[in-house]
């Protein structure tokens, strides 16, 4: 039972849990005229303090598509936090306009702060380079909707894997199913965060093999999750310089893949993938985007406690 | 030698690290004005080499969740009439509050105020704690 409860980091949901969701999402794919009243009547308040298009229209358009209304800021600066209030201050008040909340912010467990303040449902829609859990969501249920399932796949994770919350999030999830083996492919520099590495990875039944150049792993992949090496999480200018360009994905090297790879983009893409790479039927990146708005209107209705009125449409 | 009398009532803190006595004093908070305080630094030990002990005369009730976390390895004592009633075997904390702050700049606790500062024990045998907000892994001895 999802009703009341908070998503914060990927594994706060169990495997069935998340099944749960996913079949939710599948039913709203098939037949999405059939929610467009669900959640009448109820608010969601979208906390952004930190840039977001996908994330937020996202959020946004799934409450829409459910008939629920929206409140909230998209930057800091149009509201009380200019003033210097408190995540817990603002979250208070926030609870006594919305039914449940979704926060992003710079600052890495800013969501558990916003959930400790209040009784309502927070979701976290990521936290600096910590977490991004419904971003996990999305990247589950395509993986899931493409190949038919989680277990036994060799997937690589590539470019940014220090401050890539979405990365951090997807192998504590991926962990979790049987047979999973990740290649991970990163300068020396933006190498998997310690906790990931000894939490998740060291403890976990899944294999890991960490990696330089990605063209020698491409033809062992079932699905390539390539990442952005972001601007706004380095503290030095030079470091990013030096970085942003370690790995581009181009029809050259798709051709090393297997057929059936599929290539996953958390989005918003710089360079790491060419535009040559959008057509090849293997890039899922903007299907992806679309079903994360899928898997956020189950969310939405699971946390709301609304799966049965949904179901009995 | 240095000699320093027996204490009747009381703790003694063995075995301490040596170098890591005034420290220990530090995060117990103990009140040097009202309290009589013994720390002998340096001392030799059979089994350390070197080590600091710590006496404190009339104090028995001590919150040790900050002792382990300095120095799990020493050992506490607790006298009543000249005689060790109880000793009491340190350990690593599996959760410490508001004794240290997560030093991840990008970690929440960086800017908002008025929350707790609270790390969970991560791995005991490499003595790592691990920050509540942002998953920071630190060592103990670093904290």
């Amino acid at each position: 039972m999802l009703k009341g409860r908070s998503l914060l980091e990927p594994l706060d949901f169990s495997v069935e849990e998340m099944e749960t969701l996913f079949s939710a999402a599948d039913r709203i794919i098939d037949a999405p005229d059939g929610y467009a009243d669900v959640c009448r009547g109820k608010i969601l308040a979208t906390l952004f303090y930190e840039p977001s298009t996908r994330t937020r229209f996202s959020f946004e358009a799934a409450m829409l598509r459910l008939g629920g209304q929206v409140i909230g800021f998209s930057e800091p600066g149009s509201s009380s936090v200019a003033k210097g209030e408190s995540i817990a201050d603002t979250m208070r008040t926030v609870a006594c306009y919305a039914d449940l909340a979704v926060i992003r912010h710079p600052k890495e467990g800013a969501p558990r702060v916003a959930a400790l303040s209040t009784g309502m449902p927070v979701i976290n829609a990521g936290d600096g380079g910590h977490q991004h859990p419904t971003q996990t969501l999305t990247d589950l249920l395509t993986i899931r909707r493409e190949r038919g399932r989680f277990e036994n796949l060799t997937i690589g994770l590539c470019g940014d894997l220090k401050f890539g919350r979405t990365v951090h999030s997807l192998i504590k999830a991926l962990s979790r199913y049987g047979g999973i083996r990740f290649v991970l492919i990163s300068p020396e520099e933006l190498m998997i965060p310690d906790y990931v590495r000894k939490e998740v990875l060291q403890k976990g039944a899944a294999a890991f093999d960490e990696v330089r150049k990605l063209q020698d792993v491409m033809p062992e992949l079932d699905a390539l999750y390539m990442t952005r090496v972001q601007k706004e999480r380095f503290f030095n200018e030079e470091d990013y310089i030096r970085l942003k360009d370690s790995y581009i994905l181009d029809a050259e090297k798709m051709r090393l893949a297997r057929p059936d790879m599929m290539v996953l983009h958390p989005l918003p893409r710089v360079n790491e993938i060419a535009v040559e790479v959008d057509a090849d039927p293997r890039a899922v990146y903007f299907k992806q985007a679309k079903n994360g708005m899928y898997v956020r209107m189950a969310l939405i209705m699971a946390l709301l406690g609304l799966e049965r009125t949904a179901e009995g449409l | 030698m240095v000699v320093i009398d027996s204490i009747a009532n009381g703790i003694v803190i063995d075995h301490i690290r040596a170098g890591y006595g005034m420290k220990v004093l530090e995060y117990l908070n103990i009140d040097t004005d009202s309290n009589t305080v013994a720390l002998i630094m340096n001392a030799v030990s059979e089994k350390h080499g070197r080590k600091d002990v710590v006496k404190l005369e009339n104090v028995t009730d001590l919150d040790l969740t900050a002792l382990g976390l300095v120095d799990h390895n020493a050992t506490v004592n607790v006298i009543e009439d000249h005689i060790i009633v109880r000793k009491i075997k340190l350990s690593l904390p599996e959760k410490v509050t508001n004794v240290f702050r997560c030093k991840n700049p990008r970690c929440v606790t960086s800017a908002e105020s008025g929350i707790p500062h609270i790390f969970h024990l991560a791995d005991a045998e490499a003595e790592e704690y691990r920050c509540e907000y942002c998953d920071e892994i630190v060592k103990a001895e670093d904290l």
